[in-house]
């Protein structure tokens, strides 16, 4: 995955911060995010992300960022198998 | 800016992050919504006295980049009479747990109250004493099991926006840590009312409050949250179509239920008072 | 207090002579809770404060006064609150708070009969320990003891100043009856007597560190809003103000609070010597006991005995140099007071056998008879008295 790519992520997650509690696990909306055999949350399907930003604002951590939401002129997401090979 | 580098823009450079608050705990979802909500009102933070009593609640300000202060239990809002009335200019909020403001504070709380000096408590609301390893507040339901309340709670619970109301607040309101969006709005609101407001947080301590009484982890509170709220607008309408509607057990209402503008502000009277009498000398 | 014949001269009482000494000072925050002995000094700030441009604000009670004016203190006011013994009590909580995040203020303590509600009309001077040890854990603490209505004044600045100079709560302990009685007294002009303003920080933001342990003990103390945001917290703090449970932090900051009062200036350690220069017989009183024991000296000098008395001014901390000079000058040490024996205890541990110290007490709300306690002390001097070991009954 070339850096292009990962700066392309809807969605990331600050793993220093995360305590891995699950709450953007579960109220994500279109369930983009999971959490890591690590108990980290990750960005496991990023296609599905709709940068509606619950998850940055619900996080207790302040581990989230979501990026603003793309123009329709833009490449919307990377491809969800790439960003998974990425998370291995 | 994204929401979360709005926030931590805020945070203490010399403070260490992440927080002493455990995994799922709903403090740091409120404080970030109070950070956002002070950027959307633009006060510069030189300004701000960001003041605490004891409890979880309590280690919020030290990450804060303001005038911070961590009191003694309960007294927050008497330490921050004290900020407010010597230097009116400073816009002095306060975080406070149930117990801080209800139980070891209630007697500062509704004087507060009394006088609508112009400060801003979130209480935060999480029917348990967190910190000391889960003992009963005044806002823990009956028949829910605490620390000290191994058989079940028999001490009927406070409702915190009531006891503001009864003593006159001027702006009372209650949202959960669920719901983001409105906190932020609500506690904007009301650190811009001139007088004392209210904002009650219903929230959750999964680690001394949850894991006794069934809940199997820190989400699951926080979906009974956004289940159980519901907004005053729809009880109203509820209300208007069938008058024997009534909230169910666990249910409670959020939204504000006072915004009291005609009542003056205590350190506004206290100037006018002082200003009268140094042109009649 | 110096003389003037321009001055007007006026009847002031005790409590009076506090609230115009804390004006005097630059008081402009009053917080407190009405209670007897003490109200007067609140009565004159709900009337004087909002005139002057500073501020009064009755609290809820005396746990909120307290917070109230610690509050005011870090605000950047010179904050005062006035209650007597059971206030007090109420009060130990935050008083601690304030020595703990060394913010400058005045408490002033105008002591009843106690020990609780006791005898809210009469005086008593049971507090004395509770002023030194009231709060919880080690802390450092300055407690005055005026004796007369002109030093209710002149002591009222002095706490000011020395609370503002160590960055620490100070206690102005007063009584019932030096605080109703009164005198013709002059007040000082402006500028008359000194007083001290608080050392601000000059620092980049960035550098302050609130806590720093200084070459002089205190570290200058930002006022919220003027550019230093800081932390403040009761927690043990490093010196920046978060908090720490490191043992060598915790170690440092409490020996470091502890250790701001002990260079022992004289500007701190106020006491009078009263005929002691040839004394074989002396006496160590303080507040309204002191005030009548001039005559028991007279008394008991008419009758040949060589009797002075250290009057202690500074009542903490504890005044062991001229203690200790006085325990090899003498041959006995009456310590009268109106408590069970609370300053003679401090007296004997510091005696350590040298001499012999022989409290007086009298705990009926009533002040000594100064002849009573002449008589007492010669007939223990003459050796008269037949029990030597037994407490002196006193003619009361």
């Amino acid at each position: 995955m070339t850096s292009q790519q990962v700066k392309k992520l809807p969605v990331r997650v600050y793993e220093e911060w995360c305590k891995g509690c699950n709450i953007c696990v579960a109220f994500c909306p279109t369930q983009t995010l999971e959490l890591s055999s690590h108990g980290k949350a990750i960005v496991a399907h990023p296609d599905k992300c709709t940068y509606c930003g619950l998850c940055e604002r619900l996080c207790p951590d302040l581990a989230i960022t979501v990026r603003p939401r793309p123009t329709k002129n833009e490449a919307s997401t990377v491809d969800s198998k790439e960003a998974d090979d990425g998370k291995k | 800016m994204s929401d979360q580098a709005v926030t931590v823009s805020y945070l203490r450079s010399k403070k260490k992050y992440p927080s002493v608050w455990c995994p799922g705990c709903s403090l740091g979802t409120i404080m970030g919504a109070l950070l956002r909500a002070v950027d959307k009102l633009e006060i510069p933070r030189d300004d701000i006295v960001f003041a605490s009593g004891i409890g979880c609640t309590g280690r919020m300000p030290v990450y804060t980049d303001f005038n911070t202060f961590h009191g003694t239990h309960g007294r927050a809002l008497a330490f921050a009479t004290g900020i407010k009335m010597a230097k009116p200019r400073l816009k002095v909020i306060l975080a406070m747990g149930d117990g801080d403001s209800t139980a070891i504070g209630g007697n500062h709380f509704i004087h507060t109250c009394r006088r609508n000096l112009d400060l801003t408590a979130i209480v935060v609301n999480n029917n348990i004493y967190g910190m000391t390893g889960g003992q009963f507040s005044p806002t823990t339901p009956l028949n829910h099991f605490a620390s000290t309340a191994p058989h079940g709670s028999i001490d009927p619970p406070f409702d915190i926006c009531n006891l503001a109301q009864g003593t006159e607040a001027t702006y009372v309101a209650r949202t959960t840590s669920y719901h983001v969006r409105p906190m932020q709005k609500i506690i904007a609101d009301a650190i811009a009312h001139k007088g004392f407001s209210v904002v009650e947080i219903m929230s959750h301590c999964y680690t001394t409050y949850g894991r006794r009484n069934g809940f199997k982890d820190p989400v699951e509170m926080m979906k009974q949250e956004k289940e159980n709220a519901v907004t005053l607008k729809s009880y109203e309408k509820k209300k208007a179509e069938d008058a024997s509607y009534e909230l169910e057990p666990g249910q409670f209402l959020t939204g504000v239920f006072v915004n009291d503008k005609n009542r003056p502000e205590y350190s506004r009277v206290y100037a006018d008072l002082s200003a009268r009498l140094r042109e009649e000398q | 207090m110096a003389k003037s014949r321009k001055k007007e001269l006026r009847f002031y009482s005790g409590n009076e002579a506090i609230a115009y000494g804390a004006l005097y000072a630059g008081c402009d925050f009053f917080g407190g809770y009405p209670i007897t002995p003490s109200t007067e000094v609140a009565e004159i700030m709900s009337e004087e404060q909002p005139k002057l441009g500073g501020a009064f604000i009755q609290m809820e009670d005396e746990i909120a006064s307290m917070a109230a004016i610690v509050g005011a203190s870090l605000a950047g006011a010179k904050s005062m609150t006035a209650t007597s013994g059971p206030g007090f009590s109420l009060m130990q909580e935050n008083l601690g708070f304030a020595a703990m995040v060394e913010v400058p203020c005045v408490s002033c303590n105008v002591m009843r009969g106690g020990p609780s509600t006791g005898l809210p009309t009469k005086v008593g001077q049971g507090d004395v320990m509770q002023t030194r040890w009231g709060t919880h854990g080690d802390h450092p603490i300055i407690v005055l003891s005026p004796d007369c209505v002109a030093e209710s004044f002149t002591l009222t600045v002095k706490a000011f100043n020395l609370a503002e100079r160590y960055r620490t709560p100070v206690v102005l302990l007063s009584d019932e009856i030096i605080g109703h009685m009164s005198e013709v007294i002059a007040l000082p002009e402006p500028g008359e007597i000194p007083l001290v303003e608080r050392e601000a920080p000059d620092m980049p933001p960035d550098w302050y560190k609130p806590f720093e342990l200084t070459s002089h003990g205190v570290a200058p103390l930002a006022a919220y809003g003027e550019g230093y945001r800081y932390h403040v917290t009761g927690l043990t703090h490093d010196e920046y103000g978060f908090p720490t449970s490191k043992p060598a932090e915790a170690d440092r900051m409490l020996r470091g609070m502890m250790g701001k009062l002990n260079h022992h200036d004289d500007e701190l350690m106020l006491y009078e010597e009263i005929q002691l220069e040839d004394a074989e017989v002396a006496i160590i009183a303080y507040g309204c006991t002191s005030l009548v024991m001039h005559r028991t000296i007279y008394a008991a000098r008419q009758q040949g005995i060589k009797l002075g008395m250290l009057r202690l001014i500074t009542i903490w901390p504890l005044q062991d140099e001229a203690i200790n000079r006085l325990c090899e000058q003498v041959d006995t040490i009456f310590v009268p007071e109106l408590n069970m024996g609370q300053i003679s205890l401090v007296v004997e541990r510091l005696n350590r056998g040298r001499t012999r110290v022989i409290p007086l007490n009298r705990v009926d709300g009533e002040l000594f008879n100064p002849y009573d306690v002449a008589a007492t002390i010669i007939a223990k001097v003459k050796g008269d008295d037949i029990e030597d070991d037994t407490t002196i009954p006193l003619e009361i």
